[in-house]
């Protein structure tokens, strides 16, 4: 892997908000063509990673390369490469869907005779040809998205950043976007860098993901080499007196790992089916009421929470704090 | 080229959303209205005291209401900045692979054309109440006028642009918005007098101080042509509203490409 061959490259690559390290000597390297999933929790430095290698934040130290270019010395060239779907709406809802693609294709420089055939494609792929012309206030929250989407693509980036695409989005619409992305990968050869606080969306998009927490990446690989990690299966506990469970199984031959959850406990485990009615068992025989519990193969947030040693917070209706709240004020 | 067509697409956005917005339109026939027959009229009878050569009040502050108008328009413009903050949309714009000169200069552009606009409704209403107010107005002062009403607008846009990329919300833009609004306003002469005897001489000097004072008397020159005793000759008022339009137009470029 030299250095050239490779859609993004950071070294060392940092940020501090006064106090506060958002990206904490960040390390990661894309290859062309791969879906990038970057996977943590709202204020792990996500986005403050993306801005920075977007142009739209300096770095405090270290370095990174977007498309070849550096992100402090080439900002003009890395800002031709790229596409970006931000976390946050960022079109203008007075004018019309098409009135939109149009500002974005001439301040990408996209040729006057080129703009509109690649606008109605752009358009049919995100099946928005029919309201196109309505003004964005009309659109719902799905149909805005998929616009920003349509418009990251105008002006054939090599890159495409979505940040947190589906935030905020009802199941069916998710669902629909993700059929788009993956679309779109198989129309464009387009490197995608996906950040997002959903298990199932970096699962089901990502070729790697690598899980942030802290500004630091903890782990990165494939989907299902990072869930080999957690050799054996999940089991879940639902009880109010997770500490005394938690004292009364550890050790038990074939439990490797305990992690405390909000309503109970979150056991890794070697042969869960033999090991389930043994625990049930011990429960009830200590006066532990348990209220439910599953068995089920590992999934991300599993490996999330085995990385980190605590869930991610699911939804993104979150109070901000720490490097959002920051973020967000410095450069919304 | 690509810098030419994003800065004519920044320009297009603005003077789509001014056109689009019929509140703002409606207003900027009112604003004047109630400037130009209430303050103005209401006004005129207390001002037969006030030294103006040989203007009547009405005469005397039309070219001054058509320089507030600029005046505030432009420095309302700097709403918008504010606005596509709010709402993401600067962001499309500053990770476009346009100069930071040409994103300042599109929305400089297009937010003087909106100024523009409004000043000219100002020349419109005027027109209507011409007998009512007792003024004298025709194409070829109005012709005359624009070009000095595009100097003028340019500069005030500027420090509306300058201002907003310094604040953080809506609400203290406002508040901030009237520390520089009315101090430029009262300070200009657009609505008394302030050369001359009988007027303190700290006042005299502090309105030199503001560019807008050189704008309206400019503005006088043109419509009110021999009744009006300019206070600079046309010239020099031209080259401080360049000077001070170049300064601005620094100024706020940098102020934008500030990048964290």
């Amino acid at each position: 892997m030299t250095l050239l061959e490779n859609a993004i490259e950071t070294s060392e690559l940092t940020k501090r908000f006064s106090s506060l390290v958002a990206v904490d000597k960040l390390n990661i390297s894309v290859e062309k063509g791969e879906v990038f999933g970057l996977l943590g929790p709202n204020g792990a430095g996500k986005t403050t990673t993306i801005s920075m290698l977007c142009t739209l934040l300096k770095p405090s130290s270290g370095w990174a390369k977007v498309n070849g270019f550096d992100i402090v010395k080439q900002d003009t060239q890395v800002r031709n490469s790229i596409g970006i779907v931000f976390q946050d709406p960022s079109i203008d809802d007075r004018l019309t869907g098409r009135e939109n693609l149009y500002m974005h294709a001439n301040l990408y420089g996209v040729p006057t005779s080129e703009q509109k055939p690649r606008i109605d494609r752009v358009l049919k792929l995100v099946e928005l040809d029919t309201r196109a012309d309505d003004l964005m206030r009309t659109y719902s929250g799905g149909m805005r998205r998929r616009l920003e989407i349509a418009r990251g693509l105008i002006h054939y980036p090599k890159i495409l950043f979505l940040d947190e695409p589906t935030i905020g989005l009802d199941p069916q619409t998710r669902e629909h976007i993700w059929t788009y992305i993956e679309d779109l990968r198989k129309a464009h050869e387009v490197t995608m860098i996906l950040t997002t606080h959903y298990m199932d969306e970096a699962d089901r998009l990502s070729d790697r993901i690598a899980i942030m927490d802290y500004g630091k990446i903890v782990a990165s690989d494939t989907p299902a080499k990072l869930k080999d990690t957690l050799e054996g299966d999940v089991i879940s506990i639902k009880t109010k007196e997770a500490a005394k469970l938690s004292s009364l199984i550890a050790g038990t031959a074939g439990v490797l790992k305990i992690n405390t959850v909000n309503d109970g406990l979150d056991l890794t485990v070697r042969g869960g089916k033999a090991l389930l009615p043994r625990i049930v068992e011990t429960a009830a025989k200590n006066g532990i009421f348990i209220e439910s519990v599953s068995l089920r193969e590992p999934n991300l947030a599993d490996v999330f929470l085995h990385y980190t040693g605590r869930g991610i917070r699911a939804e993104g209706s979150d109070e901000l704090h720490g490097m959002s709240a920051i973020r967000r004020r410095q450069i919304k | 080229m690509t810098e030419m067509r994003g800065i004519y697409t920044l320009w297009l956005r603005e003077v789509k959303r001014y056109l689009r917005d019929r509140a703002r339109i409606v207003s900027s026939f009112v604003q004047p209205l109630l400037w130009l027959a209430i303050f103005g009229k209401g006004l005129s009878s207390l001002a037969r005291g006030i030294q103006l050569g040989n203007l009547t009040y009405q005469q005397y502050i039309f070219p001054g209401i058509v320089g507030q108008t600029l005046l505030f328009t432009s420095m309302f413009m700097g709403i918008s900045v504010i606005w596509d903050r709010e709402f993401g949309f600067l962001k499309e714009i500053m990770v476009a692979p346009i100069s930071q000169f040409s994103v300042f200069l599109g929305k400089m552009l297009g937010d003087s054309t909106d100024a523009l606009i409004q000043g000219t409704m100002v020349f419109v209403m005027g027109a209507i109440l011409a007998s009512f107010l007792g003024i004298n107005l025709n194409l070829t002062v109005f012709l005359e006028s624009l070009p000095i009403m595009v100097l003028i607008t340019f500069g005030l846009v500027g420090v509306g642009l300058t201002v907003a990329s310094l604040i953080e919300s809506l609400e203290s833009f406002g508040v901030i918005q009237s520390f520089i609004n009315l101090p430029l306003f009262f300070l200009s002469g657009a609505i008394i007098p302030l050369s001359g005897p009988g007027v303190p001489e700290w006042l005299q000097i502090a309105s030199r101080f503001d560019p807008l004072t050189y704008g309206v008397d400019a503005l006088r020159t043109i419509i009110d042509g021999k009744a009006w005793q300019p206070l600079y000759p046309l010239y020099f008022d031209i080259v401080i509203i360049c000077a001070f339009n170049i300064a601005m137009i620094i100024i706020g470029t940098l102020m934008f490409s500030r990048r964290k």
